[in-house]
Formats: C-alpha cells, sequence, structure tokens
C-alpha cells in the first residue's frame, strides 16, 4: 500500500466523525423531570424509561392497521393505546418530562408533529 | 395478531411470565347503537357503509364539513391549490359527472350533493399504494397510515373520486385551533376522510352522521340486513359515483 | 479508469462548472423545498404529478433506449454499433440516475423511501418500478464498465458478463412496461387508460433515446474528435424514423378512438391539450409545437439526401426529441389531470423553485454523462 500515511490520518478522523454519536454520550449530570399525575405506570417506571419508544410504537401500529385500541399491562389494568389521551393525561407537562429528557439524550422524536399536547390550545410550531 | 404479540413481547424482554391471554385482547370494531367509549366486539362480517338522503340536506348548511374538519384538525389554507378536504359539497354535475343529461330536473346539476372518501371495497388507491399505508381494513373502512406514508401520492392519481388531499405544507400553519383527540397531519402526507374509524372503534357514530340534524347521513353496517343503513337502501332508490368502475363504494346516496 | 475524469481540456473543465453551478442551485432550493414542502412547486390538489413525475417518465424512454443498440449489437452481430454501445449504455446509466432523483424530489416524504422496500407490495406498480429501474441502473453501468475494463486492457470481455447483457435486453421493455403501467391501470384517467400505453411509450422512447443520442455523437465528432462511424449512425436514423412514425401512428390512433366512439371523458383530455377545453388550454401551444416538430422531423428524415448532412440531421433529431420531450414531459401526465375526477379544471404552471430543481437534475445527468463518457472516450482513443 502506497501513501499509507497520507490516507490514514484522514481516514481515521473521518471513522472517529462517523462515529461520534456511538461513543460520545449526554453530557451532563440527568435532568430532573417532571413528577407525573398519577400513581402507576403502565408498565414500571424503570422498563418504560428503556423501552417506552418501542411500546409507543408497538401501540400505533396496533391502533392504525389493527383496530386494537386496548392495552393490558402485566397487572391486568386497561388502558387506552394513545400517547395523548393515556400517557399525557398522568404526564402532563410535556416540556418538563418528554422534551427534557429528549434534549438531554439528543433525539428528535417526531410523535409531536402530529400528536398534540393536550395543553396546546393554541398553536405552536415549537416542539 | 398473537403471535405478533408474542414477538413484541419477547423483543421486549417481558419474559414468558406474562401471560399472552391477558394481552392479547383483541379489540374489534363495535356496535354504532352503542355509545359507550369501551370497545365492544362484533362480528367480522362488518362494512361499514353511508347513505346520503340529499332530499333532506339544506343546501346553506355545511355543519356536517365543519364538525369534521375541526375535529380531525384539517387545516383550512385559504386557496385551491394547498386545499384539504374530508368531506365537502360540489354540484351533482360534479359529483356524478356520468349522469348529466339536458333535461335533468331543474336546477338539480347545480345543486350541491355531499361527497366523501367512498370507502370502495374494490378501492384503487390502496392498489396502487406501494406502502401499504393505505389499506383496507376488515370492517370495510379504507384507512390511512400517516406513520408510513411516502407523499408519492399515487393514491390521488388512483383515486377517481377526487377523495384525496396533499399536505403541502405544514398544516399546523392554518389551524387556528387544534384538538387534542386526533393527531393532525404533516406536510409531505396525503389524507382523507377515514369514516371516523377511532369513533366507530368505540362504539360512537361518526362526526358528520351525529352531527347532521336533518337526518341526512345514515351509518350502519352494510352486511347486516336488520340494520338501518339495509333497512333505508331496501326502501329508497338510491345510486353510486362512477359504479361502471367497479370500485364498489360504500356511500350510496338518494337524489 | 474513473481517474480519466478528472483531467481535460479547458472546456471540459469549464463545462463541468457550469453544470455544477446549476446543480448548486437545485439543491439550494431542493433544500427550500424540503422545508417548505411540495407547496413550492405548482402542483396542487388536483394536478398531484408535475414536471417531476413528467420528467421522470420521459426518462424511462430514454434509458430504454440503450437496448436499440445492445441488441442489434450482441444479438445480431451488428458490428458498425461497436463504438457506439458503450455511450447507449452509459447514457441509460446518466438517464436512469435522473429517474430515481425525480422520484425522490417529488415525495413528500424522502426520508422513509427505504418504506417500498420495508413493506414490499406486489399488487403497487410503484413498488415493480422502483425495482426494475434500480436493477437497470446495476446491468448497465456493470455491462458498460466491464466491457470498457476489458477494452482497456485490450483483452476480450470475460465470459461472465454476457448473461447480464443479455438481460439488459428484456429489462430495457421491462421498465418503461412497467412505467407505462403506473398510468395505464388507474380508473377514472381517461387519457392513461389505454391498453397501448406501454407501447406508445416504446416507440416514442425507440424515436427519443436514438435522436439523443445521434445528437450525443455528432457533438462528440466535434468536440472530442470521436466519430462513432457513418453506419452507426445511418442506422441510428433508421431506427428513429421507425420509433417516431410508430409514435404518431399510436397517437393517431388514440384520437381515433376517443372522437370516432363520441365518448366525452375520453375526448377531455385530448381537448384540454390540443384544442382548450372550457376557456381552458395553457398546454395547446406546446403540444403543437410538439406536433409540427415530430411532423418536420418525419418530412425531414424522408426528404432525399437530408439526412445525409450532419447539420440537417442534428437538426431533425433534435426537432424529435423535444416533440417526444414535450409529448411525454409535460403534456402525458399533466393532461391526464384535467379536467380532474369531478370534472373541474385546475391548471398547472410551474414554479420557479421547481423548474430549478429540474433543471439542476438534468445538470446531475449531464454531469453523470460527461463523466462516463469521458472515460469511455479515453479508453476508446488510446493509443
Amino acid at each position: 500500500m502506497y501513501n499509507l500515511k497520507w490516507i490514514l490520518p484522514p481516514f481515521l478522523a473521518f471513522l472517529a466523525i462517523l462515529t461520534y454519536p456511538l461513543w460520545s454520550g449526554p453530557k451532563g449530570a440527568m435532568p430532573e423531570l417532571a413528577k407525573p399525575k398519577g400513581e402507576a405506570c403502565v408498565e414500571s417506571a424503570t422498563w418504560m424509561r428503556a423501552n417506552h419508544m418501542q411500546l409507543l410504537d408497538h401501540w400505533r401500529e396496533e391502533v392504525v392497521r389493527n383496530q386494537s385500541r386496548v392495552y393490558v399491562n402485566q397487572a391486568g389494568q386497561r388502558f387506552e393505546k394513545s400517547l395523548t389521551k393515556t400517557c399525557l393525561s398522568c404526564h402532563n407537562n410535556k416540556q418538563e418530562f418528554c422534551d427534557r429528557c429528549h434534549n438531554y439524550t439528543s433525539v428528535k422524536p417526531y410523535c409531536f408533529e402530529c400528536h398534540v399536547d393536550p395543553k396546546l390550545s393554541e398553536v405552536s410550531h415549537v416542539q | 395478531m398473537s403471535s405478533d404479540r408474542r414477538t413484541f413481547i419477547k423483543r421486549l424482554g417481558m419474559g414468558a411470565a406474562v401471560g399472552l391471554g391477558s394481552l392479547a385482547i383483541l379489540e374489534k370494531t363495535a356496535l354504532v347503537e352503542a355509545s359507550s367509549s369501551e370497545p365492544v366486539e362484533t362480528n367480522s362480517e362488518t362494512r361499514w357503509g353511508m347513505l346520503i338522503d340529499m332530499s333532506l340536506c339544506d343546501p346553506e348548511c355545511n355543519d356536517c364539513q365543519k364538525v369534521c374538519h375541526a375535529k380531525h384538525n384539517v387545516p383550512d389554507h385559504g386557496n385551491k391549490k394547498d386545499e384539504i378536504k374530508w368531506i365537502w359539497k360540489a354540484p351533482f354535475k360534479n359529483v356524478f359527472t356520468d349522469m348529466n343529461h339536458t333535461y335533468l330536473q331543474a336546477g338539480l346539476l347545480e345543486k350541491p350533493f355531499l361527497t366523501l372518501c367512498n370507502h370502495c371495497d374494490n378501492p384503487p388507491c390502496v392498489r396502487v399504494c406501494p406502502t401499504q399505508a393505505t389499506f383496507k381494513r376488515d370492517d370495510g373502512i379504507v384507512q390511512m397510515d400517516y406513520h408510513r406514508c411516502i407523499g408519492c401520492r399515487f393514491c390521488m392519481a388512483g383515486c377517481p373520486y377526487g377523495s384525496r388531499s396533499f399536505n403541502w405544507r405544514d398544516p399546523r400553519e392554518n389551524l387556528k385551533q387544534l384538538d387534542p383527540s386526533f393527531p393532525s397531519r404533516e406536510r409531505g402526507v396525503v389524507e382523507k376522510c377515514n369514516l371516523c374509524a377511532e369513533r366507530v372503534d368505540v362504539g360512537q357514530l361518526p362526526h358528520c352522521v351525529e352531527t347532521c340534524t336533518n337526518g341526512v347521513l345514515i351509518f350502519g353496517n352494510l352486511n347486516d340486513p336488520e340494520s338501518a343503513i339495509r333497512k333505508a337502501l331496501n326502501e329508497k332508490k338510491t345510486i353510486q359515483r362512477k359504479p361502471a368502475l367497479g370500485t364498489r363504494p360504500s356511500v350510496f346516496y338518494v337524489i | 479508469m474513473i481517474e480519466k475524469a478528472l483531467t481535460g481540456d479547458k472546456r471540459y473543465h469549464l463545462w463541468m462548472t457550469a453544470l455544477l453551478l446549476v446543480i448548486g442551485n437545485g439543491v439550494f432550493y431542493y433544500l427550500k423545498q424540503l422545508e417548505y414542502g411540495l407547496g413550492i412547486t405548482g402542483m396542487s390538489r388536483d394536478i398531484s404529478w408535475g414536471v417531476y413525475i413528467a420528467q421522470f417518465t420521459f426518462m424511462v424512454g430514454v434509458a430504454a433506449s440503450a437496448v436499440m443498440l445492445v441488441l442489434p449489437y450482441y444479438v445480431h452481430n451488428f458490428k458498425a454499433f461497436g463504438k457506439i454501445v458503450v455511450l447507449g449504455e452509459f447514457l441509460a446509466v446518466a438517464a436512469v440516475s435522473m429517474c430515481l432523483l425525480f422520484i425522490m424530489v417529488d415525495m413528500g416524504h424522502p426520508d422513509r423511501f427505504i418504506n417500498v422496500l420495508r413493506y414490499p407490495t406486489p399488487n403497487s406498480m410503484l413498488f415493480w418500478d422502483a425495482n426494475v429501474l434500480n436493477v437497470y441502473l446495476v446491468l448497465n453501468l456493470l455491462c458498460g464498465w466491464v466491457v470498457l475494463e476489458a477494452e482497456k486492457l485490450k483483452k476480450a470481455p470475460p465470459k461472465w458478463i454476457k448473461p447480464f447483457i443479455y438481460l439488459s435486453i428484456p429489462w430495457a421493455f421491462s421498465i418503461h412496461t412497467v412505467t407505462a403501467m403506473l398510468y395505464a391501470g388507474l380508473p377514472g384517467r381517461h387519457l392513461w387508460l389505454t391498453a397501448i400505453m406501454a407501447p406508445r411509450f416504446l416507440a416514442s422512447a425507440f424515436a427519443a433515446g436514438p435522436a439523443l443520442l445521434i445528437l450525443l455523437s455528432l457533438l462528440l465528432k466535434r468536440v472530442a474528435n470521436f466519430d462513432v462511424g457513418k453506419e452507426a449512425i445511418g442506422k441510428l436514423t433508421t431506427i428513429v424514423t421507425y420509433g417516431i412514425l410508430a409514435n404518431f401512428f399510436f397517437i393517431g390512433l388514440e384520437f381515433f378512438t376517443a372522437y370516432y366512439s363520441g365518448i366525452p371523458s375520453h375526448q377531455h383530455n385530448l381537448d384540454y391539450l390540443f384544442f382548450v377545453l372550457e376557456g381552458h388550454g395553457n398546454l395547446v401551444p406546446f403540444l403543437w409545437t410538439s406536433v409540427f416538430l415530430g411532423m418536420g422531423g418525419i418530412v425531414g428524415l424522408f426528404w432525399p439526401g437530408l439526412k445525409e448532412n450532419e447539420k440537417a440531421l442534428g437538426l431533425i433529431c433534435g426537432a424529435i426529441f423535444i416533440s417526444l420531450w414535450i409529448d411525454k414531459g409535460i403534456g402525458l401526465v399533466i393532461g391526464g389531470f384535467v379536467p380532474n375526477p369531478l370534472g373541474e379544471i385546475t391548471e398547472y404552471y410551474i414554479t420557479w423553485p421547481e423548474f430549478s430543481i429540474t433543471l439542476g437534475i438534468w445538470a446531475i445527468g449531464a454531469l453523470i454523462l460527461s463523466v462516463l463518457y469521458k472515460i469511455a472516450l479515453s479508453v476508446k482513443q488510446a493509443p
């Protein structure tokens, strides 16, 4: 291999930039999130923290495509599969719950491009 | 369906301890007559349909459209180019393009007729959609999955009734009020009437039907000979839009 | 071989810079479109496909026309196409790339294009079109490149490439047939609902594609001192002649069916395109220009001795290319939406951002073509 000394460093730098999101974790301490109104979530808080996105993704598939609108959790309780009607009825402070943590972890879910935060009676484009 | 759930649980590592049955409660479509918010089981032989009796419709009234568009967060962009509509009125000659003739009853050609998605039994929009973002449910409702739509607008070319609209721009710019009980759409997806699937599934009537005080709209199960809509269809002379195309609409009209 | 594309004389660099500027302008407006939405274009609720999809449709034809070189050369052993066949294949590569770009810019949610593969839907013609186009792109790039590489090394092309070359022949027909099926299977769109849509597409493709190739060959002779040979040009001219005749024959059949049957719904679109429908006819001048250029081209092709003159041949091919571009790249798609399913008329006017994006994609096509032709010529002209 010729010209290795010219090719390798830029290539490594490129790899470093490319993988930046993987090795750079969130900066600073985990922010304080707003406390929900109710007592218990549809599943345990630890489980929800790790899996809420899959759960919501599954819910939307179920509601839109399979006409299945009721979720039954491990304890046998029934909930409507709805981000706005179920989740946000307890987590009624989207800005200080959803947004705060999503900002911290630097993820940009697009749920609220369409789904409406019940607290917003007026239209707001700021997510 | 249950296998779908099984893989889901497995994927989330909830373990085998969770009984499948507890999760696998399949909520099906409800009877319209019931009005609880709790979904009710019905047979899968449902095919929802609508009968529009235009002889009862007040040409000046637009309540059904107002309520539908407000409840479904349909924006009013104020121009024809960006227009989005789920249910609206157009002259008879435009709604029934193939039924015009010179000596038609006086005034009928220009009389406003209600039009909306026909929820065809053989829907061309579903046939052409490359991602199954538009699909037909077991109960006949032609539904859109806005999460999946890629915005190719093949369905708009395919629909022979002009029932589909595209979000050429951000709909929220022109939504003065947002109803939190139903999502808005985002720019770049197609949308249309969903026959209020979100209400029908919990045993409520579609907004337009519930709003109309003149009894223009009858909603019900076309597969049930005892339903109000079937009885009305038996008694009255009804027509459909462009029946020759073989789309088999679920919407019927009394002139 | 790719390094050959980086060297060239001043004119070459000037040409590439100009293309990059046009592309830059297109990218600028595409970013605006991503931000605002497709409302930045002239498309509307009634005319839901515009110039993007029309260009896509036209370019599929240009791409498919490569088969008019591959078939005679590889199947019928027509040696005179030896110098030009790779130019045809590379033209197909550029054209298919443009097709894919036109589809991408037309999508409301380009970020979700992968959904077409995530949820394969065999009943959708668009699913098939996306697949056949991508495979055709790979086939032409592969066949052109491998044969050229062999030529560079002064060896015979490897045996394994033959099946791919043969496969590319039916594949060329398939891309344009499937593209026609996007339109020909839609109920209630009378201009498109015709069984001869695919033959029409192929006929116009086999005229427009070779006409463009003749133009490119004449150009290469002047600017790059590369002569594909009189016999090759002559044969291509014959292909163009048959293609354009078949094209107008088919259009005539459409007119006969619509007007002799007397069915109004079959006439409305043609009325709009050629005669003005209820006071609306913004495309009428374009469509008649198309007819006159096409007819003029046919007369030119049959005028004794005229096509032997290179300048005259260039004019004839230019006229035919523009004629077919108007017919397919404007009229066919937009005319199909007027009137709308409710018999209402909305007209379509292209916007500046839409025009810029369209021009940008044409420039990307020209750039790809220039790079590929530069490589091909540097191999073929190597001492």
